[in-house]
């Protein structure tokens, strides 16, 4: 394995190794298969990673087919970013997901989890890694559909509708980017990023090229969750089986925001952007609703996990409104929460998971007393709350301060406010958690904290969260990289 | 041995005794005397910091690079070491005091209590050493987070909705007007180190500074400025060592610290003295002072009453630093001591009262003095601290500030001081003649004094109080340093 | 604003009519299996978005010869090529989790099925 198609085994590992789990019919196989190819695919990105800090790129050409004509995968610092983060939060899911499965899905299924699970995964990793528009829709389908199969696996009926509706909104949303693609494919006559960042300047101001944009907008927020397109979101995380829930927080809606992030400054560049239209004036207002609203929501929900998924939904809010200040703190800000927003969202719902399990469900009434029943769980519950809050000393700290300093550049002094309002309610509905845990009597007895294998990996997370709100040279130092990098392409 | 390396010893050993308390809580003797052990380790540490900054020098220790151009660093001054010895000192007094009273009172949990306070007394440290904005900003909040515990001990109804308030404000306060003073002041100086003059100079305008002063003055909840002192008194119904050691030292002074940390440090006294737009900061505090006063004259119950007493005296600490003048920044610097030996030694009363005869309220306490003598001596040799009667140490504070509010020629603040004393002696005089000159109400139950660690602990605050004079060669030598003359 | 005269740009407004039809279809109508069916409806009307600019006027098919100079362009069907498998997977999925939803629900009418949801929902506050 020679280190120059690190690129392409990063998503043909787990690719292959799905349908070899499908072959072995055995669950036991099927996840051990699952955590080698995911940490496999981890270690490609870091390699991947390592080759091109410092502003390299890595371009490889599929089949061998010279671009623009053959698909390229191009490795830049962002996505490196990406890919890290999702292979990841992969790995460690993959671990936990053995408990949860056997608990929640039928024994009869559980090798075709881990097949799911892992065509997921190399989905949101080729999406991650290709420079081919097209090829984007093809990954970002591969995911989205076995996505659709794995929250449909979860317990009660309501998965089953939650996933319909996920597929229809999602498949829309799919839909609505590849027309998107289609109208710059008609005017650039290429689908490769680079080369058609190149063309595109020729024909700015077509119109085929201003729809091209509002479309893939319309379809990339749909896929991100971003306001007020979320609605398929709270009811699939919260009725997905705990590991798939901790997975795609973690992961998939990042994915899609990533794509945003690299069309939008990689593609249309700064006259479209920047100053013809109102886009980022419109996104700044989504942004600020999302953070708001949601949160808002968040603070009135009984249930655990639609709190937390809600809580999603302010937090893309966070990422998008750093694209929308775009400026190098407020894209520094947006990319380095990809991060810690991931690793935050997957330690909660591993954590919550486990406590649903052992106590029969996860409203607020049901965890009453987990304190005293499950101390570490609670226990880093609360730490990877205060992420979400943004206290100094985890990582979303670090998130809040970029925001706040970019809106301070940009001058815009309400966002401010808005950001300081958000922090509060998270600060509130983190608080709910806090007071049904710790100040109600429990009602069940004899209940005891999870097992180390559902244990270990999400305080593996949580400690995540606090090791890189103190040691930030990796996280903030690609994420300052990467926005350095995508505004000097639009300069 | 580098000095600096006492200040991250110092933060962590209370740190690993909070680990151990945690664990130790089948064995409660052990387990207390780890604490004292802690509390003695520190005490050494912090003393032995106090040579090196009496001379002058400021060691300081860099732990990592949280972003760039922001480290998480210590470096230790004056205004520091004042305060690192105030915690370090008063921690084991109020470790004997919460012996006493969470034995005398049964109350559960203990090793948890412990643990937290040894944790408490760590972030404390940490934002006494802190050599910028952002490590005080970290330890502030840490702050927030591990007192919580303590004021919400007994986890009933009551303290469910006092922990909202008290975690409402002050978390509240520090994630919007505090953080955004702090981003602020990075993003308009590029620096965010604590410098002796001040980091503002040049191109910031007047305006500007007022506004980013009110973000500190009312981000930094702690000072309990109004409006954003509600959480003081919602607090009270923490176990009182919880009142005595945080409220009345740790928290608070915490707050009031920073604040004068930063107009000293980060605005620069001579920076700002002069300016129109930080004007309305002597009137808030002014009025925090009478109205607190008043509020607090006019409560019946104990706590209450000295809770509200403390949002008054710690406005006396911002007013004094407003003032920007040398004699009321000692003055000011001087308070945050002689308030904290003080009101640590009538929350010790009140609790030993609560302990022993299970009073609350000052209309209960007639004749109280002469069943609980020594209690009752100590309260009052406090009380007099805080009027401001020599030789206890509310004395001299009182009249550096008051010179230097004259020095300055601010009469109307002189004018505050003085109504402020007079009200301090209606609230607290009035208590003490009840309990020594009028007859007990009715046949009590039969109490004593309180627990002998409790009546240790007030022996041991009411002599700090008293014997101040002796400290204050050592403590003007420090404070001087603060101002440039 | 000109308006496209119909006869030249007709693939167009076929596309457009599509789309929208596709688009109502799914919205409109709380029979899971009519909502894939607009759904499906949705998806054609971009493959012909994609195909019909690929036919050039006097192009002929794509196979290099000499004798011709013009050729239409053979990327678009290959590009829809995987949109159509996607489209047929999306469908098969959709109808797949349709039967499942049949046999939990009983209904496979939107309506019907959200107030089953939303009584799974309230009972588990009852539960609880």
């Amino acid at each position: 394995m020679s280190a120059e198609h690190l690129p392409v085994l990063l998503v043909v590992v787990p690719l292959l190794a799905a349908p070899l789990i499908v072959l072995f019919r055995s669950g036991r196989a099927g996840w051990l298969l699952a955590v080698l190819a995911s940490m496999v695919s981890l270690a490609c990105a870091i390699g991947l990673f390592v080759q091109v800090r410092g502003g390299t790129v890595i371009s490889y050409a599929i089949g061998n087919w010279a671009p623009p004509w053959g698909i390229e995968y191009r490795v830049d610092v962002l996505n490196a970013f990406v890919l890290i983060l999702v292979s990841g939060v992969a790995t460690i899911v993959s671990v936990y997901a053995r408990t949860s499965v056997i608990s929640e899905v039928p024994s009869d299924r559980h090798y075709l989890f881990y097949a799911m699970f892992l065509l997921c995964l190399s989905g949101l990793l080729g999406m991650t890694v290709t420079d081919d528009v097209f090829n984007i829709f093809v990954f970002l389908e591969i995911s989205s559909l076995s996505g659709y199969v794995l929250i449909a696996l979860g317990r009660e009926r309501r998965a089953l509708h939650a996933a319909f509706q996920y597929l229809i909104l999602g498949t829309i949303g799919a839909t609505f980017y590849i027309i998107g693609v289609g109208f710059l494919y008609l005017v650039t006559g290429t689908l490769n990023i680079v080369d058609m960042a190149g063309r595109i300047q020729a024909v700015a101001d077509h119109r085929p090229v201003l729809a091209a944009l509002a479309f893939m907008t319309v379809g990339l927020s749909l896929k991100a969750a971003l306001f007020p397109l979320h609605a398929w979101l709270p009811s699939a995380y919260s009725t997905a089986p705990g590991a798939v829930a901790a997975f795609m927080a973690g992961t998939a809606t990042k994915v899609s925001l990533y794509v945003f992030i690299r069309l939008l400054f990689g593609v249309f560049g700064a006259r479209l952007v920047l100053q013809d239209l109102p886009l980022l004036e419109a996104l700044s207002l989504l942004s600020i609703a999302a953070m708001l609203v949601a949160s808002l929501v968040a603070v009135m929900e009984k249930d655990l996990k639609r709190l937390l998924a809600y809580s999603s939904v302010a937090q893309i809010g966070y990422i998008t409104l750093g694209v929308s200040l775009a400026n190098q703190d407020g894209l520094t800000a947006a990319v380095v929460h990809l991060f810690n927003h991931g690793i935050a969202k997957a330690a909660l719902f591993m954590l919550v998971g486990g406590a649903a399990l052992r106590l029969g469900g996860c409203r607020l009434e049901v965890l009453a007393g987990m304190g005293q029943r499950m101390p570490l769980s609670a226990f880093c519950i609360v730490i990877a709350g205060l992420s979400l809050i943004g206290v100094p000393g985890t990582a979303g700290f670090i998130t809040k301060w970029h925001l706040v300093l970019a809106a301070a550049e940009a001058g815009q002094w309400l966002t401010i406010v808005a950001i300081g309002a958000s922090s509060l309610l998270a600060a509130a509905y983190v608080w709910r958690f806090v007071e049904a845990a710790y100040f109600t009597a429990p009602r069940h007895h004899g209940v005891q904290e999870v097992s180390v294998g559902m244990l270990a990996p999400a305080v593996i997370m949580t400690v995540a969260c606090v090791y890189f709100g103190l040691d930030t040279s990796f996280t903030l130092g690609a994420a300052r990289e990467a926005a350095e990098l995508l505004l000097g392409a639009v300069k | 041995m580098n000095t600096a390396v006492l200040m991250p010893l110092a933060v962590s050993i209370p740190v690993v005794g909070a680990a151990a308390v945690a664990m130790l809580h089948r064995a409660p003797d052990i387990r207390e005397s780890v604490s004292f052990l802690s509390a003695a380790a520190v005490l050494a540490c912090v003393t032995m910091l106090l040579p090196a900054v009496l001379d002058g020098g400021r060691p300081e220790w860099v732990f990592l690079e949280l972003m760039p151009g922001l480290p998480l660093a210590f470096r230790l001054e004056p205004l520091g070491m004042l305060f690192a010895l105030v915690a370090s000192v008063l921690w084991p007094v109020s470790t004997l005091y919460s012996i006493g009273y969470m034995r005398g009172n049964n109350e559960p949990h203990q090793s948890r209590f412990f643990a937290c306070f040894a944790m408490a007394i760590a972030c404390t440290l940490g934002i006494a050493f802190s050599a910028n904005l952002i490590t005080l900003f970290l330890f502030y909040e840490l702050l927030t987070l591990v007192t919580y515990p303590l004021v919400t001990h007994h986890r009933d109804e009551e303290s469910r909705s006092a922990g909202r308030i008290y975690l409402g404000i002050l978390m509240g306060t520090s994630l919007t007007l505090l953080l955004v003073a702090v981003v602020s002041t990075w993003f308009l100086t590029g620096t965010t180190e604590f410098t002796p003059g001040g980091v503002l100079q040049g191109e910031i305008s007047n305006a500007a500074i007022g506004g980013l002063l009110a973000l500190f003055v009312f981000g930094i909840g702690k000072a309990a400025v109004m409006p954003m002192h509600r959480w003081l008194p919602a607090a009270m119904v923490a176990p009182t060592p919880v009142s005595a050691l945080l409220h009345a030292v740790a928290v608070v002074k915490a707050g009031v610290f920073s604040v004068v940390k930063v107009i000293v440090y980060i605005f620069g006294v001579e920076r700002i003295s002069g300016l129109s737009s930080v004007d309305w900061l002597p009137f808030i505090t002014g009025f925090t002072i009478v109205a607190a006063s008043v509020v607090a004259l006019r409560s019946d119950n104990l706590k209450r009453r000295l809770a509200y007493s403390t949002i008054s005296q710690l406005s006396y600490v911002v007013l004094a630093a407003a003032l920007l003048t040398p004699l009321s920044v000692i003055g000011a610097a001087l308070h945050i001591l002689t308030h904290a030996v003080s009101k640590i030694t009538l929350f010790f009363a009140a609790g030993a009262i609560y302990t022993a005869a299970h009073k609350t309220k000052v209309s209960e306490l007639d004749g109280i003095g002469l069943r609980m003598p020594w209690t009752m001596a100590a309260f009052t040799i406090g009380a007099l601290s805080l009027i401001g009667i020599p030789p206890a140490a509310g004395f001299f504070s009182k009249w550096f500030i008051m010179l230097g509010a004259a020095e300055g020629g601010r009469w109307v603040a002189l004018g505050v001081l003085l109504t402020s004393t007079l009200l301090n002696a209606a609230y607290f005089l009035p208590i003490i003649y009840a309990a020594y000159f009028r007859r007990e109400a009715e046949p009590a139950h039969d109490h004593g004094e309180a627990p002998a660690p409790m009546l240790g602990a007030m022996f041991a605050s009411t002599l700090m109080v008293l014997r101040f004079a002796t400290g204050i060669g050592l403590l003007l030598t420090l404070t001087r340093q603060l101002v440039p003359n | 604003m000109v308006i496209m005269p119909l006869s030249d740009h007709y693939t167009y407004w076929i596309t457009i009519l599509l789309m929208v039809a596709g688009l109502y279809v799914v919205i409109a109508r709380s029979n899971l299996i009519k909502k894939l069916v607009g759904l499906a409806i949705f998806q054609t009307s971009v493959y012909l978005l994609y195909i019909a600019p690929g036919k050039l006027i006097g192009g002929t098919a794509p196979i290099a010869s000499a004798q011709f100079s013009v050729y239409s362009n053979p990327l678009p069907h290959v590009l829809i090529l995987t949109a159509i498998v996607v489209g047929i997977a999306t469908l098969a999925l959709g109808l797949a989790l349709v039967v499942r939803i049949k046999e939990s629900f009983n209904s496979i009418e939107e309506d019907e099925v959200l107030v089953a949801v939303h009584g799974d929902a309230m009972s588990e506050d009852g539960d609880a």
